[in-house]
């Protein structure tokens, strides 16, 4: 499939190189964000071409890739992806976690838990956790280095008084390792508990702020929260409407004009899964 | 029982704050030249003069905003005396979010308008470890007492303030981790005088009740007259008398400090 035209993975070795050097201070240093030189990719600003990079940069001809958009391996972000890596990479493609050796992710961490020598590749539009409080790159700078991360509990103390709890659902600020805090990418908060301890390589780039950070494997990730409004790592009060799975993250489906609607597995491979061992939901039934 | 009284290191009538030589040039231009005072505790200092006379770049300097060219800036912190101009960024910063705080002439400054009162008066508190929301909130009500706004105004953000309400919430801010040095950069300034007035009364009460160190840069004589103890008065980066307030304002020795009480209309 592969036509010859492109270097393996698109990019040039030495942008690889690059890319690998800053991937490498990133594991060293846990959540910290290392700057590189991210390059113009042959697709728009916010539809992974931080991801798309840190992916080139770790394939290798006998990884088997796995790209997801939102839990599913079927939206045009994951399939586009995947088609680029197809063509430009010939490497093998898959759905399932399990057989995946590298997996690009938008905005979820599958259920399946992930393995060693697995590489999850997170899409990353902001990677500064600080940005929206105080918007000087050099004083976030100083604060990341000064470890002066009081102003990420002044956020969540707004939640709680605008809300009554904290109200932040995704995108949910996490400390790594007692030092850095880090931005984990627009995962829903149901899925932070996976980013701790995980036995993968988790990667995050983010390409037009040309920053690439890193949580390596079995390292500790703590959500922030406050003694008396302690995190919870919520979800759709529903099983799956297809598999029947209570500890999956949910979609919520309108199915028609009458305020019909359904919850169903937003990773799609978990979801197939239960499916074909016999797991049913409410209206599992009704698709066939 | 002396085991009872928290250890000091220093006596009780150490200064606080010891400043000798303070220099800050811009390129050719003096800002302030060999600034030196000493402020005990519990000690109001004014510093007044009329507009470039190098005011702000002292009080810049002292809070270390700014880094002076030449001089010592000692502060009698918890761990005994330091140089503040020589000690690492960590400490420095550790020390003006705890022992120290800053008055900006423009609440907007000082303030995070895009954050409620509440998360205002909170913030310094998370920054220092606080991290029991309950806590916070009962503080910040407390302290939004203390500057006189209403506990329901608790969640609104500073933009739906007045100015006033405003540069007494950035007082709140600063005032809420119990600091003991304060600096004030023109506290009162673009304020009516009414509202001028309920605030000097607000700071007066305040500095007597904590104890606390302040230096105030400002060229209304009035508000040095209210609340400093003592008065430097300052022209062309210079320190040109330096004296007990009331002494200063009613026989001023320097030509220019005469010029400036002979200024001020009297109603």
């Amino acid at each position: 499939m592969s036509d010859g035209v492109y270097n393996f993975a698109y990019l040039d070795e030495q942008t690889k190189r690059m890319i690998r050097r800053a991937i490498l201070k990133g594991v060293a240093i846990p959540g910290y964000q290392v700057p590189f030189a991210s390059r113009e990719m042959p697709m728009p600003y916010g539809w992974g071409t931080g991801g798309v990079q840190v992916t080139a940069a770790c394939l290798v001809p006998e990884d088997v890739l796995k790209v997801i958009d939102q839990g599913a391996d079927d939206t045009t972000n994951a399939v586009s992806i995947r088609k680029f890596f197809q063509r430009t990479a010939n490497v093998a493609v898959t759905e399932a976690t399990v057989e995946a050796s590298v997996i690009q992710t938008r905005h979820r961490i599958p259920e399946t838990p992930l393995v060693e020598g697995q590489i999850l590749v997170y899409q990353v539009p902001i990677p500064e956790p600080l940005r929206f409080l105080e918007p000087r790159e050099t004083e976030t700078r100083k604060m990341h280095e000064l470890e002066e991360y009081g102003l990420m509990h002044v956020k969540l103390y707004e939640d709680i008084a605008r809300h009554g709890q904290i109200a932040t659902a995704y995108d949910y600020p996490v400390k790594v390792e007692g030092r850095y805090v880090m931005d984990p990418s627009p995962i829903p908060k149901f899925d932070n508990p996976k980013l701790s301890g995980s036995a993968a390589l988790q990667l995050f780039g983010a390409g037009r702020e040309q920053r690439i950070y890193a949580v390596p494997p079995h390292t500790q990730v703590v959500s922030l929260d406050f003694d008396d409004h302690p995190f919870v790592a919520s979800k759709a009060d529903h099983d799956c409407d297809l598999c029947g799975a209570a500890v999956s993250y949910l979609d919520e489906v309108i199915i028609d004009d009458a305020g019909g609607r359904m919850f169903v597995c937003s990773d799609t491979d978990f979801c197939g899964g239960r499916r074909t061992a016999g797991h049913v939901g409410r209206l599992g039934g009704v698709a066939e | 029982m002396a085991l009872e009284i928290p250890v000091r290191v220093a006596a009780e009538d150490a200064p606080l704050l010891v400043v000798r030589g303070l220099t800050k040039a811009y390129g050719p231009r003096i800002g302030c030249a060999d600034v030196s005072f000493d402020l005990y505790p519990g000690e109001v200092l004014g510093v007044v003069g009329e507009s470039g006379s190098g005011k702000s770049t002292l009080l810049s300097c002292l809070a270390g905003h700014l880094a002076p060219d030449a001089g010592e800036v000692i502060f009698e912190t918890r761990e005994g005396p330091r140089n503040t101009l020589t000690m690492s960024e960590p400490a420095r910063r550790r020390l003006a979010r705890t022992d120290w705080a800053y008055v900006h002439q423009t609440p907007r400054d000082g303030l995070r308008m895009g954050v409620s009162a509440g998360g205002n008066v909170g913030e310094r508190l998370m920054a220092v470890g606080a991290r029991h929301y309950g806590d916070i909130r009962d503080k910040a009500i407390d302290w939004l007492g203390r500057v006189e706004i209403a506990a329901d105004r608790i969640d609104d953000r500073p933009a739906a303030f007045s100015g006033g309400m405003q540069q007494r919430l950035q007082i709140a801010r600063n005032l809420v981790t119990g600091p003991r040095l304060v600096f004030m950069d023109e506290p009162t300034g673009g304020l009516d005088v009414s509202v001028q007035a309920r605030l000097l009364d607000l700071l007066r009460g305040l500095v007597r009740e904590m104890g606390l160190s302040a230096i105030i840069v400002t060229h209304d004589l009035a508000v040095v007259r209210l609340l400093a103890d003592r008065l430097m008065v300052m022209k062309s980066g210079r320190v040109v008398e330096h004296g007990l307030t009331d002494q200063v304002l009613d026989d001023p020795q320097h030509g220019y400090t005469q010029l400036l009480v002979s200024s001020v209309l009297q109603v």
